[in-house]
């Protein structure tokens, strides 16, 4: 049988009071783009940590290629890290650097300095080796983070927040090409992120995490469209969500909780009459944004919540604005069902 | 009036240049009072100079005893303060554990009690244990305030150093002794030298401890302080304040050299 | 070597020993050896008739520096010339820190850092020296009051009882200045690090809301340096305290802690006095640095 790259089994984490990785399992399977998705504090970081061998469990194992690691230094472990801040050593070239793990490695220097510049032009940066890291630019850092990790053929790249430090369109670029990089490569990207939008659109799986749990792992589609949980829903798709009670008050609708998305919720004149087959609400907007493509409608529900209504922009209702009464409604089929644990 | 929030006021400006003089008037006047020809008064102005003086305390065989059993007691307690310093600086730069901020408080001890604590228990010591004073006790009481200062500098740095840079190294494949050879060595490098320096140039002046653990060894400092109150030689020693600030003043600006902080360690991040 | 390394990685307290054995071994001997024999001989006293240290532990001796009115005159004027020495200290270093940490640019920025780093490890004694020249009768500062035509005004400070003495070099003022002029570099770094820290917006914001300069540096800049200040009042205080070069080198007859635990220790032979003696500017000290913390002076180093 083919063991999993990586595998967590009943592990945990504990700093202090604080229950960073609460009995966490999963896999992860060679070759494979591995999103872990969470906010601040989930959970995430922490467990990146412990494949990279910086921190130990506290209780259960980290299995790499189905052998415990539990002990076995960073150094000893065939997996490699691109820091958040790139971690770049200042006192050494852009070459230097990434010459680093084959050095410590007893390779001899020729062919280090063959491999090392065999991977700035891996990620475009052939010319500038003999640059200090303080002499590159945000984008470029990353780009020598990168050939740094991956000069050691590791069969596991871990990528903390990598691209949280770039801008919007650097960002954008850089997702494409480190997934046609994981492609040509075939090695496991292991990628925390708390942007839902860089989880969705690189990882082949997505785990979520959330106070120190897995929340939901799945492909990104399966994600978006079935969350699993209250927290999923609201943090993957930013969609409204009903918990039981709130359920119960809406018309044509059985009372289990459920999430739907913003943009499968239609608004309309309170007056005019609901189609079969949807279930609404009614309410007053308390404030429209307009976002190009279309309008996100905040509108407070007579039922106590305030929801979102996305409306895109050639059917926006005209003659409503803030302060009029409407009534939001949505397909039955397009609410999804919600486990009723999370919140 | 135009608001330049850059500009200092008059007031500020003045006392910050008034101060700044005020700190530095009685040093030049030292070195002026060494080429004096007056050699009974403190007379000022000086009536003429003179390089005679020099010649005289190069001829005292005093002089220069005095001068290399400072030079070797600051060689000596430089080597111990660099050794376990460091030591305590690596221990206690990152690691958490319990005692951990007692031990932070007894490595800073001799320096922010007052010196003369450090003696008179030095000296309490040697009395209840019936240690003669030596070369050896001044070689002890200096080594233990220069360790704080090659710890307090290696430390500074160490803790400047961001703590993913050991995680980065070892992640590619480097174990502790490669890491410490390869990053954190060439980062602390600097420091460390200027702790030494620092050290150095402290022990070489010291002179509350040392009177305590002395006995009848006469470091540069002693011998200075005794010629104070016989004021024979004035000229002499007018000679030798000046030899003391030149001797401390290089290993301290090649200390401020090292740490200087508009290196390169700032900006890469 | 690697395996060593592992080893250790996996044991990280015993990595921790290795390294900290070595300098907790000099410490527990060396220096915390002597503190407690220090302390523990404070506990014995000096019999009069053969001069001999008594070893029973006693309070005779604390008792003797309690009930002395002597001793208590030398606390307390110790401790009066330290109070004094800090607010001068403090009041001289402001504008300098001030100037070098919000307004010096550049080459003037570290003109003022050197300038202020390099009288500060000169030579301590030649420092002393060069101030018993300075305030000598024929010194240059008398020198100056002369051709300022000042020289009454002088005669009118020496003879001030308390303050005053035959010269600047034999008075409390000239160990006043003395003091003021060793410490002042103390109290001057941690108070330009402090201002350093104030971040350049928050002068732009008082200025915005309508504060003028001086309003902005009392209301602003000020509090958010008193950790700095709190800091470099720590070293003035407690250097003062524990001096005895000074008051021997350049003052009046009067005693100072520091003198009195040399003078104990050496011609009086009386250690158990001298020790008790070190333990009042330690009990200060640790008395004065809990007053400090209240104002963030830890913060600050």
């Amino acid at each position: 049988m083919v063991s999993s790259a990586i595998e967590f089994k009943n592990v945990s984490r504990v700093y202090g009071e604080v229950r960073a990785v609460d009995d966490v399992s999963f896999a992860i399977e060679s070759g494979e783009f591995f999103a872990m998705l969470g906010p601040s504090g989930s959970g995430k970081t922490s467990c990146l940590r412990l494949v990279a061998g910086f921190d130990s469990p506290g209780s259960g194992q980290v299995l790499l290629d189905g052998a415990d690691v539990s002990g076995v230094p960073p150094y000893e472990r065939n997996v490699n890290t691109v820091f958040q801040d790139y971690a770049l050593f200042p006192h050494m070239t852009v070459l230097e650097n990434v010459a680093y793990g084959p050095r410590v490695r007893g390779v001899s220097a020729g062919e280090r300095a063959t491999r090392a510049r065999a991977m700035l032009e891996l990620v475009q940066l052939g010319a500038l080796g003999e640059r200090r890291p303080a002499q590159l630019s945000g984008g470029q850092r990353q780009r020598v983070a990168l050939a740094r990790a991956l000069i050691n053929r590791p069969k596991v790249l871990l990528l903390d927040e990598p691209l949280g430090a770039l801008d919007l369109k650097l960002r954008e670029e850089m997702q494409i090409e480190l997934k046609s990089l994981q492609k040509k490569l075939g090695i496991t990207f292991v990628y925390v992120t708390h942007d839902q939008g860089e989880a969705l659109s690189m990882a082949d799986r997505v785990a979520v995490f959330n106070k120190g749990r897995v929340e939901q792992l799945a492909a990104p589609r399966e994600l978006y469209l079935r969350p699993a949980t209250a927290f999923v829903a609201r943090f993957v798709g930013s969609a409204n969500v009903a918990d039981a009670k709130l359920a119960a008050r809406f018309a044509g609708w059985d009372g289990e909780a459920f999430a739907i998305r913003a943009e499968n919720v239609t608004v309309q004149g309170e007056n005019l009459p609901a189609s079969t087959d949807v279930v609404s609400a009614a309410g007053s907007v308390i404030a429209v944004q307009f976002h190009g493509a279309g309008s996100r409608w905040q509108v407070q529900l007579d039922a106590g919540e305030v929801w979102s209504a996305w409306v895109p922009d050639a059917r926006s209702p005209a003659d409503l604005a803030v302060g009029a009464r409407v009534r939001l409604s949505w397909p039955r089929s397009a609410a999804v069902p919600l486990a009723s644990s999370g919140n | 009036m135009p608001y330049r929030p850059d500009e200092p006021s008059w007031l500020v400006r003045a006392g910050a240049f008034a101060g700044l003089a005020f700190m530095h008037v009685p040093v030049f006047i030292i070195i002026l009072y060494a080429f004096t020809t007056d050699d009974r008064t403190y007379g000022f102005p000086p009536p003429g100079l003179t390089l005679h003086w020099f010649e005289v305390a190069f001829a005292r065989s005093d002089i220069w005893q005095s001068l290399t059993l400072s030079l070797l007691v600051g060689f000596c307690a430089t080597l111990i303060a660099l050794i376990l310093g460091t030591l305590a600086a690596f221990a206690l730069a990152r690691a958490k554990f319990p005692a951990k901020d007692s031990l932070t408080v007894l490595f800073v001890m001799p320096i922010a009690l007052p010196g003369i604590i450090t003696g008179i228990a030095l000296l309490a010591a040697m009395k209840t244990w019936r240690v003669e004073p030596s070369v050896l006790t001044i070689i002890c009481g200096h080594a233990t305030f220069c360790i704080v200062i090659v710890y307090n500098n290696v430390i500074a740095r160490l803790r400047r150093l961001p703590a993913n840079w050991v995680e980065a190294s070892m992640d590619l494949g480097a174990d502790g002794l490669q890491t410490f050879r390869y990053v954190l060595l060439p980062q602390v490098a600097t420091a460390f030298l200027a702790g030494g320096m620092l050290a150095f140039a402290l022990s070489f002046d010291e002179i509350i401890v040392t009177i305590f653990t002395a006995g009848k060894e006469r470091t540069l400092p002693i011998w200075f302080f005794n010629e104070l109150f016989r004021p024979r030689d004035r000229p002499v020693t007018n000679v030798v304040a000046v030899i003391v600030i030149a001797v401390t003043l290089v290993p301290i600006v090649l200390a401020y050299y090292f740490t200087r902080p508009d290196d390169e360690h700032e900006t890469a991040r | 070597m690697r395996a060593a390394s592992t080893f250790f990685y996996r044991r990280p307290y015993w990595y921790l020993a290795l390294l900290l054995v070595p300098p907790l071994l000099w410490f527990g001997t060396v220096y915390l050896g002597s503190l407690f024999t220090l302390l523990a001989q404070s506990f014995y006293k000096i019999d009069d008739f053969t001069a001999q240290i008594v070893r029973d532990p006693t309070l005779d001796t604390y008792q003797q520096l309690v009930t002395q009115p002597a001793n208590l005159d030398i606390v307390k004027r110790t401790v009066f010339m330290a109070i004094c020495v800090t607010i001068a200290c403090a009041i001289i270093a402001l504008p300098i820190a001030t100037y070098m940490a919000r307004y010096a640019r550049g080459r003037v920025k570290a003109f003022f850092y050197v300038g202020v780093m390099l009288p500060m490890w000169t030579s301590y004694l030649v420092k002393i020296y060069a101030w018993r020249l300075l305030l000598a009768k024929e010194g240059i500062v008398a020198w100056c009051f002369g051709k300022l035509g000042l020289a009454g005004l002088l005669d009118t400070l020496l003879e001030t009882p308390g303050v005053g003495g035959p010269s600047l070099s034999s008075s409390y003022l000239g160990m006043f200045i003395v003091f003021v002029y060793m410490w002042l570099p103390f109290m001057i770094l941690p108070m330009a690090a402090a201002l350093e820290r104030v971040p350049g917006s928050l002068i732009q914001a008082s200025a915005d809301l309508g504060a003028r300069p001086s309003q902005t540096f009392r209301n602003v800049v000020l509090p958010l340096a008193i950790p700095g200040i709190a800091a470099g009042s720590v070293f003035t205080f407690s250097l003062t305290l524990g001096d005895y070069i000074i008051p021997s080198v350049v003052g009046a007859p009067g005693y100072f802690i520091g003198m009195m635990v040399y003078v104990q220790q050496g011609t009086a032979g009386n250690i158990p006095l001298a020790a008790a003696f070190s333990v009042v500017p330690i009990l200060l000290i640790f008395i004065y640095l809990s007053a400090a913390k209240r104002f963030g002076a830890f913060d600050a180093l």
